[in-house]
């Protein structure tokens, strides 16, 4: 056997992953053919490096690992991404880290760290000429460096050079693992990449949550979804200069974060989900006026929605502006959200559910979209709606049942030699938390995949054959992290 | 006298309260209570007020720029009537004077924002460049048109369109009111043609042509702005007031139909969203093509029986 099979929210021993020469692991990746969630090295000793691989088969909810050993003096093999353009960019990340080189990559850059070596592209031509953005932003948001090959006022190519928020979290979540330092992986995905934490380290412990605590998590990664889809909606409408949708989308998003705020003191829900569950419960008195909150959020989102998609002002703005074709996306390995846009069946809700989304049994509802600005903006708001319908029934359930616990102390210590994995679902797309332990039940290799990893190339490619001017549009409709991406 | 000196005053300060009004009516329509109306003005203070930032890649050009935008626009208003009376210098074909000294001053942004050699810039100057070439011709053909009616070669014989016309006046008036008003827009940067509101350099046309520009230079800039919009709505005011009415009678008109125009530019920046940047020039010809259907309808009363 050159793979293993497991499933999402589970561990596997490390001396059952098969390791395999790198030249067979390649064959098999490609024989394979599936979507990569994982492929990070590990420090195996002696000067020896790990490297795994972890590929998702989203129709049957399964995940397949392996691995290879580099010896000390392996330092480079035939790049996967010549065959399979979706590995690129974990084959930027492998080489950055370990230094063993993916011969024949076609961009090898640097993705995170030595931004002064960073070869741009080039293009040569009398109209030709560029445009540098960044890396302080003129919102003085996150940073990120923006070049723009145009043609007068057309996008040829946008290149897009990050790694200035690089805080080398995976390390220190190795070294103090709490989870204040998940929840700061990127702060507005605060809930998904704490769920994913703390339900890895509940596997590495074989915690077992209560319902009731699990509900509480569903409910707040749904308004996490809600509450950032509606901000994005406002500001792609402000992006356009339509203040109307700007200003009541905004107004609209403060409800849900504040609903937030009642549940756990943080708008954003910091401190709410903690390692063995969740730090607050919620009253029968907070859930009526939550329930309300988000009956009166829906008729609002609803109608301001359809105000703006009968204005043909709007409609001439979003429509058939960055595309992405599906086979485009597929290629590069786009996910979450983005693909959705693009008419890909991807979630991983439902591809790789947990016990309680499973219990909740919801329908899947799939969305045919272009892939253009209109396509991301509409389904940004079938998934708010989506997501307060589901946050409306958790909130019913937690009020007429599960009165348990929300939390349970387990002081167990991290199961030795072991991989644990977890799929999440936040709102921009599968956020993927990989823990590894040693013999002595110590964290060795902390592994975030945050979707933005994936999807950053994707914005690059919707803006080619775009308005220069058209680009902060493009960009807001995906609305990707800095910081995910550099960690 | 009385008036002239109420003229002045307009010029000096009602600028900024119809970019204030326009905030207001912004914020209105966003469900917002929005800053005070005099607000532009008291930033107008505030910039004054500071200290220059000036980058080391700039020249001279940058420096004098702001000077000549403001003697220029100050210059072309004594072109235009204002409230209820002849302009001051009321010379024929003082509309060429008025035009070309606005497109002096818009020269000088033009080299100014290239000056600081950024690609930004550039690109806002670009496109500025562009949308004045098609603006200019749309100016002059309704303009002449207009005054080729009366055979009064000033801005007087704005106000004289029903009275030469005669049925086709009120078609004329109409869109020779919506000529001026697109041109507001486009002169003005505003929404659909331009977003005033925002902070992404790459969307923007007449602001990302000022990022270099700091304290007083930044003051005098948008306050030359504010006095094109005022000047080009005064020439809709000069069409649209009746004749014959008291010079006070007029004034308050005037002034109401300044409160008006600035509702009515806010209320569409809150309603509509922007044109995509290559869509723009297709709004701008809208504007030539209005001009020409006054064009024709003047030649058509001239020349028709």
């Amino acid at each position: 056997m050159n793979w293993i099979k497991t499933k999402n929210n589970t561990k596997v021993n490390l001396n059952e992953i098969p390791t395999l020469k790198i030249n067979d692991l390649r064959e098999e990746i490609i024989s394979l053919n599936k979507r990569p969630v994982g492929f990070f090295g590990k420090d195996w000793g002696y000067g020896t490096t790990k490297l795994f691989t972890i590929l998702a088969d989203d129709q049957n909810g399964d995940l397949y690992i392996s691995s290879a050993l580099f010896e000390q003096s392996e330092k480079e093999y035939e790049s996967l991404t010549q065959v399979l353009p979706s590995f690129h960019i974990f084959e930027r990340e492998f080489y950055e880290q370990f230094g063993i080189k993916p011969k024949n990559h076609p961009w090898l850059k640097p993705l995170r760290k030595n931004q002064k070596d960073y070869q741009f592209f080039e293009m040569e031509g009398e109209e030709v000429h560029q445009v540098a953005v960044g890396p302080i932003h003129a919102g003085v948001i996150e940073p990120g460096h923006f070049r723009f090959m145009c043609n007068g006022e057309t996008v040829y190519h946008l290149e897009i050079m990050l790694g200035y928020q690089n805080r080398g979290i995976e390390d220190l979540i190795v070294k103090h693992p709490t989870n204040q330092l998940a929840e700061s992986i990127c702060g507005d995905s605060t809930i998904a990449h704490n769920l994913a934490y703390s339900k890895v380290i509940e596997i590495l412990k074989e915690t077992k949550i209560t319902k009731r605590a699990q509900l509480i998590r569903t409910l707040a990664l749904e308004m996490e979804r809600a509450a950032i889809h509606i901000g994005d909606l406002g500001a792609i409408a402000g992006d356009i200069a339509y203040l109307m949708g700007a200003s009541v989308f905004g107004a609209i998003r403060t409800l849900v974060i504040n609903t937030m705020l009642e549940f756990s003191g943080s708008r954003f829900g910091r401190g709410l989900i903690t390692v063995g569950g969740v730090n607050f419960d919620i009253d029968d008195e907070k859930i009526q006026r939550a329930v309300k909150t988000f009956s009166k959020v829906e008729k609002d989102v609803e109608r301001m929605v359809k105000t703006m998609l009968k204005n043909t002002s709007v409609m001439s703005r979003l429509e058939k502006t960055g595309v992405v074709s599906q086979e485009k996306a597929h290629e590069i390995g786009v996910v979450g959200m983005a693909a959705r846009a693009c008419g890909i069946v991807i979630d991983s809700r439902f591809d790789f559910p947990d016990e309680c989304f499973k219990n909740l049994a919801l329908p899947r509802k799939i969305f045919k979209g272009k892939g253009d600005v209109n396509a991301r903006f509409q389904l940004r708001y079938q998934e708010t709606m989506e997501s307060l319908s589901i946050a409306k029934r958790i909130l019913e359930m937690l009020k007429n049942g599960y009165k348990e616990e929300v939390f349970t102390q387990n002081e167990n210590l991290l199961c030795a030699n072991s991989m644990a994995i977890s799929i999440t679902e936040g709102w921009r797309g599968e956020v993927v938390h990989i823990a590894l332990t040693d013999g002595n039940s110590n964290l060795t290799r902390y592994k975030i995949k945050d979707p933005s990893f994936n999807n950053w190339y994707a914005l690059a490619l919707a803006v080619r054959n775009n308005g220069v001017s058209d680009f902060p549009l493009c960009n807001k409709s995906f609305n990707l992290s800095y910081c995910g991406n550099d960690l | 006298m009385a008036i002239k000196i109420l003229n002045i005053l307009i010029v000096l300060f009602v600028p900024f309260l119809m970019l204030g009004i326009i905030k207001k009516t912004k914020a209105f329509w966003g469900g917002r209570y929005g800053a005070s109306i005099f607000q532009p003005l008291y930033d107008f203070i505030k910039l004054m007020k500071k200290d220059f930032v000036i980058s080391k890649t700039t020249s001279g050009v940058f420096r004098i720029t702001p000077v000549i935008v403001i003697a220029s626009v100050l210059f072309a208003a004594l072109f235009v009537p204002l409230a209820s009376s002849s302009a001051i210098i009321n010379i024929e074909a003082g509309f060429i004077v008025f035009a070309y000294i606005l497109s002096f001053s818009k020269f000088f942004s033009l080299i100014s924002a290239m000056d600081t050699g950024s690609s930004f810039e550039g690109m806002g100057a670009s496109r500025e460049a562009c949308f004045t070439t098609i603006v200019e011709p749309a100016f002059f053909m309704l303009l002449a048109s207009v005054m080729a009616l009366s055979g009064n070669y000033t801005f007087d014989s704005l106000g004289k369109i029903i009275e030469n016309a005669g049925g086709y006046g009120i078609l004329i008036c109409i869109f020779a009111v919506l000529v001026l008003f697109i041109m507001i827009l486009i002169e003005g940067s505003r929404v659909p043609v331009d977003d005033p509101a925002t902070h992404l350099e790459l969307t923007m046309i007449h602001e990302v042509m000022i990022l270099d520009n700091s304290a007083s230079d930044l003051a005098l800039i948008s306050w030359a702005n504010g006095i094109k919009m005022l000047l080009l709505s005064s020439l809709i005011a000069a069409i649209v007031i009746p004749q014959g009415l008291t010079t006070g009678l007029s004034a308050v008109a005037y002034l109401v139909l300044m409160f008006l125009i600035s509702v009515i530019i806010g209320t569409i920046e809150s309603a509509t969203a922007r044109i995509r940047m290559s869509h723009v020039f297709e709004f701008v010809f809208v504007m030539s093509s209005f001009a020409l259907i006054v064009l024709s309808l003047v030649a058509a009363r001239m020349f028709g029986g």
